[in-house]
């Protein structure tokens, strides 16, 4: 964490302070780091997979395509201050494009599939970010609400291309030889594979374009505009670019979904798919990555739990599947009322309260120790002052915000 | 030319009801600088009470009567405990808040009620009449709904134009620091505003499922209908929230009847964002600037 403000001038012990993957050598490489550790990722969700039966393996595929899209959203949300309802809607353009691309092109390799749906919800990103960069708040969520409704309009209406009502059948890309013989799994379970592979991807570009001059300046434009717009930062550049970065992971998220499903069709693709998203990511944290696997997790295996629980309850089917929209929605509510920061930055905040507690215990031992560092002329209550800064809550009060 | 007619009076029909639902919008975003998405499915919900009573050989005024006040008290509980605490923060939030509810409210409907689409005995005939050698569509139902509408906004006029109370919500809306320094209790005002955007609504869901066919997501659509005629009218004016209904009524009515009715959602968003793109403050703004 931020070892910054206790290290001492001296510099000897901060070296050895520096916590976890930064410690070792080789790793002061931010790209390098979240390298190690997607692969990492990667290597566990493929012994976790070997152990799971083909139910819970389906399961985990489904994880996989909500991670891009709660990610993508989270990003948007709590990086760039934008809230979109339409991400289902999105979703719905990058299962299309993949539906329609492996029915017309049956050969074409997976990947450049997946690119291709990329491309086409990037470019709806471009168009519906260009109106959104101009919307906050409720105007942003009206409008995108009403691109969450009116998309599946679109499917029926072209029917010929997009299969109307029915939908249009997908037919997953198998898996190779190689494949099965080197994982011992079955075609079943590929994409499970599959898909965690290009989670972790978009995870991984994702935690990157965070934390280069990219996420500074999303971060910059939702905390403060004026202050983003005087340091030359072009305001609706920032917003369209991060609208498009999210549609993009949307898109990816749809192409996953529709292989997963192996079907795309308007009944999929919600309001409630939109909000469930939302659901995830406030549950998660706003603009927390982990916060949006965490939601991802939660949103496939919460959903089948909480059925059941309605169906032991004596609920018909129907009601039963609904129990788990109903939780959802007073989640959002609840959350929203007892702790908006969302779990992970709930769990952050505590943390970082306990440091500066311990901080301030620490800073009160050293002032009784040395009572007379800095000369009495600059006087004690200009350094108290500058120590309370970073010792108050106001700490919190910033995370509250962000 | 009588299907122009005819669409276009199935458009007024529409657009009454729409404007019905966008005042209640406005009611609320004037109050307290809130959307309530959550409008829609609480319109739902009173809608399924009275269809309840109506199944059961009740009478329709009744459960007109148990609707209405169903919306009302609703409107108060989800102000007074639910949106108040996120009133002052950040918008984001009571965004958050209303689309909760409105998710939570719909699949409670479905687990109460089911999830099929009932049907809603018309509370009037379904028959149009004939002018000359011309058959209209306007049928009974509709002129009640046109009637209704009419009826309950002139009378939200009335509260609000001559009466001590609609002075204090104009009062309460308007600034909460002066009016509470002048004794207004803004709090309990708010509270109202909400009880009445309840009440409103859930005539505009009535009036919307009378004769038709509804289940817990029929007011999605209605919902961003609304929120378009309200946009369009500016967001705070009654009388621009009405004009908004009505156009939204005739886009529907006509695109349905000359393109598709799988695109009417899209025409509302085209128009929406046209909207907010070029006239940010509505059709009728002065030329104050407004941060959409």
């Amino acid at each position: 964490m931020s070892t910054a403000i206790t290290s001492t001038p001296a510099g000897g012990p901060a070296a050895t302070r520096e916590k976890g993957l930064k410690g070792l050598p080789g790793m002061r490489s931010t790209a390098l780091r979240h390298l190690l550790l997607m692969v990492l990722a990667y290597v566990g969700v493929v012994l976790l997979l070997k152990t799971l039966d083909p139910f819970r393996a389906s399961q985990m595929a489904s994880v996989a395509y909500f991670i891009p899209a709660v990610a993508g959203l989270t990003v948007l949300t709590g990086l760039n201050g934008q809230i979109s309802l339409g991400h289902g809607a999105l979703m719905a353009v990058g299962a299309y494009t993949a539906a329609v691309l492996l029915e017309r092109a049956p050969g074409l390799p997976f990947v450049v599939v997946v690119l291709g749906a990329v491309l086409v919800t990037a470019l709806v990103g471009v168009v519906v970010g260009a109106a959104a960069a101009r919307l906050h708040g409720p105007y942003l969520a009206g409008a995108t609400l009403a691109l969450a409704v009116g998309v599946p309009g679109l499917a029926i209406y072209f029917e010929d291309l997009l299969g109307g009502e029915q939908g249009l059948r997908v037919r997953p890309p198998q898996s190779p030889d190689w494949f099965e013989q080197l994982t011992g799994a079955t075609s079943r379970t590929y994409l499970a594979y599959l898909g965690w592979a290009l989670a972790l991807v978009v995870l991984f570009l994702l935690s990157n374009l965070l934390n280069s001059r990219v996420g500074r300046q999303w971060r910059a434009v939702r905390d403060n505009e004026v202050a983003a717009q005087l340091a030359g930062i072009d305001l609706g550049r920032s917003r369209v670019v991060a609208f498009v970065v999210s549609a993009a992971c949307a898109g990816v998220a749809g192409a996953l979904y529709a292989c997963v499903i192996r079907l795309a069709a308007p009944g999929s693709f919600t309001l409630v798919l939109s909000l469930s998203l939302l659901t995830a990511i406030v549950i998660g944290g706003l603009g927390s990555l982990l916060g949006a696997v965490i939601g991802s997790v939660l949103l496939v295996f919460l959903a089948p739990f909480l059925t059941d629980r309605g169906a032991a309850f004596g609920l018909s089917d129907i009601q039963s599947a609904n129990v788990a929209p109903l939780v959802y929605g007073l989640v959002l509510v609840l959350l929203m009322l007892i702790a908006p920061r969302g779990l992970v930055g709930t769990v952050r905040l505590k943390m970082l309260q306990r440091q500066t507690a311990g901080l301030r215990a620490a800073q009160r031992t050293t002032e009784l120790d040395t009572p007379a560092q800095g000369t009495p002329a600059q006087g004690t209550p200009a350094q108290g002052t500058g120590e309370q800064g970073t010792g108050h809550p106001s700490t919190g009060d910033h995370q509250v915000r962000s | 030319m009588t299907r122009l007619l005819n669409l276009l009076l199935n458009g007024v029909t529409l657009g009454a009801v729409y404007a019905a639902f966008a005042l209640c919008l406005v009611l609320i975003f004037r109050a307290t600088r809130i959307i309530n998405f959550a409008q829609g499915a609480q319109a739902m919900f009173t809608t399924y009470l009275a269809y309840e009573l109506v199944s059961h050989g009740q009478p329709y005024v009744l459960a007109f009567v148990v609707a209405l006040a169903a919306g009302f008290l609703l409107g108060a509980f989800v102000e007074r405990v639910v949106v108040r605490p996120v009133e002052t923060g950040p918008e984001i939030n009571a965004v958050i808040v209303t689309l909760g509810l409105f998710v939570a409210i719909e699949a409670l409907a479905a687990i109460l009620f089911g999830n099929q689409f009932q049907s809603f005995p018309a509370p009037f005939g379904v028959d149009g009449f004939r002018v000359g050698s011309v058959d209209l569509a306007l049928t009974g139902n509709d002129r009640y709904r046109i009637v209704a509408v009419l009826v309950a906004a002139g009378l939200l006029l009335a509260l609000f134009r001559f009466t001590n109370l609609g002075l204090r919500l104009r009062a309460a809306a308007f600034g909460q620091e002066v009016a509470r320094l002048l004794g207004v209790r803004v709090g309990r005002m708010l509270t109202l505003g909400w009880a009445l955007a309840g009440l409103f609504g859930s005539l505009a869901g009535l009036l919307i499922a009378g004769g038709s066919l509804f289940s817990p997501s029929y007011m999605q659509g209605v919902v961003v209908f609304g929120f378009t005629a309200a946009v369009l009218g500016g967001l705070d004016s009654f009388g621009g929230a009405v004009v908004g209904g009505l156009v939204l009524g005739f886009t529907q009515s006509l695109v349905a009847g000359y393109v598709a009715s799988s695109l009417v959602t899209m025409a509302a968003l085209a128009i929406l964002i046209l909207v907010l793109l070029l006239r940010p403050g509505g059709l009728f703004s002065s030329s104050v600037a407004r941060r959409v």
